[in-house]
């Protein structure tokens, strides 16, 4: 029952990026509900959003964008300040730190594939890293390595793949603020 | 004021809204996602990704791959299969070393079968080696676990008969001994 309303200036680039990021803690949340054979190996679908956020609108959105996705994320599907949701955000810092490099490639040699598989690498890499330094504190670890970067290969390849067939349609994802934006908060 | 603009096709509107011809023909000027309504929008986003996604054949997906993508993709293959030799090795044993009370008995190398006497704390412990392995034979121990343990075949695989103070461990190549920190009795 507060009187005072606090208006908080919304610009189009925070529907946009609220737009994207609903799309990936969306895929976040599906893939929650896929069995994995060991903790880590996933799809990561949502790194698909974070490609075509990047490919369109440059690091700085598709950073939010992925952060957003991690912390949203973990608080829908109950994992906020878990361990998974370290590993999650250890991963995604470390994906985002590779694709801030990665996006400076040639265009006309290296598309989005390669941009997904660099940070599918860097992400099983910045989890397996902070796994050894806190959750596991031994070199056994290691030992997934292998298992770990087979899936980080495959699963980086489909989802640039994926990403870059988004990005081939322009017009694929709305990403207009709606007209009139009354009584959102 | 009414005219006509005969130097456009008639199935095209026109890029001018201003004009009122472009208000005859109901076809949005703008690009769809800009010319959407309020309701409704959210849930676009993701729905239409998925069906674009699965939505067949609009680009070949060869055709998604540029020659670097090719390039990083053959690299991180040949990397992720040099991970396996490379991790995984560590599992071969080349030596066993018997110890009782933390001193060094003997070091046993494991290429040759032959059988040792190591006398423990309560009697004689045998061990026997045979090509790539090696195990606790015999002990005088009261409950027999390092006997059932069966052979030892990977590096830093220990049997230990706690009762005669006598520990069976396998080293591998590197010389190193960093599975454990210590063993104590």
């Amino acid at each position: 029952m507060t009187r005072s309303t606090i208006e908080l200036p919304v610009t189009a680039d925070d529907y946009r990026i609220a737009r994207y990021a609903a799309a990936a803690i969306a895929l976040t949340v599906a893939e929650a509900a896929l069995p994995s054979p060991l903790p880590g190996i996933k799809p990561g679908l949502a790194n698909i959003i974070v490609l075509v956020v990047l490919a369109r609108y440059g690091w700085r959105d598709a950073a939010w964008v992925s952060l957003l996705r991690v912390v949203a994320g973990s608080l829908v599907i109950g994992q906020f300040l878990a361990p998974g949701f370290f590993l999650a955000l250890s991963g995604a810092l470390c994906s985002l730190a590779v694709l801030a490099l990665a996006q400076h490639l040639p265009p006309r040699f290296f598309g989005p594939v390669s941009a997904s598989v660099l940070a599918a690498f860097a992400h099983i890499g910045g989890q397996i890293l902070l796994a050894r330094a806190w959750l596991v504190p031994h070199d056994g670890v290691f030992y997934l390595v292998p298992l770990f970067a087979t899936t980080a290969l495959v699963f980086g390849a489909i989802n640039g793949l994926v990403a870059a067939r988004l990005l081939a349609m322009p017009a694929a994802i709305p990403v207009a603020a709606p007209a009139a934006p009354k009584g959102a908060s | 004021m009414k005219h006509s603009v005969p130097d456009l096709p008639p199935g095209r509107p026109k890029a001018d809204p201003s004009s009122p011809g472009a208000g005859e023909d109901r076809e949005p000027a703008s690009p769809p996602f800009l010319d959407r309504g309020q309701g409704g929008m959210h849930t676009h986003s993701l729905r239409e990704l998925l069906a674009q996604a699965a939505g067949a054949g609009h680009v070949p997906w060869r055709t998604l791959l540029k020659p670097g993508d090719w390039l990083l993709l053959l690299a991180a293959g040949v990397l992720v299969a040099t991970s396996y030799p490379l991790l995984w090795r560590g599992g071969t044993a080349d030596r066993a070393i018997v110890k009782r009370d933390g001193q060094v008995v003997t070091e046993l190398a494991l290429n040759v079968a032959r059988k040792y006497e190591v006398t423990g704390a309560i009697g004689t412990t045998l061990i026997e080696v045979q090509p790539g392995r090696a195990r606790v034979l015999s002990d005088p121990g009261p409950r027999q676990y390092c006997v059932q343990q069966g052979w030892l075949t990977r590096a830093n695989a220990v049997a230990i008969c706690a009762p005669s103070h006598v520990t069976l461990q396998l080293a591998g190549r590197g010389g190193r001994n960093e599975a454990y920190d210590t063993l104590n009795y």
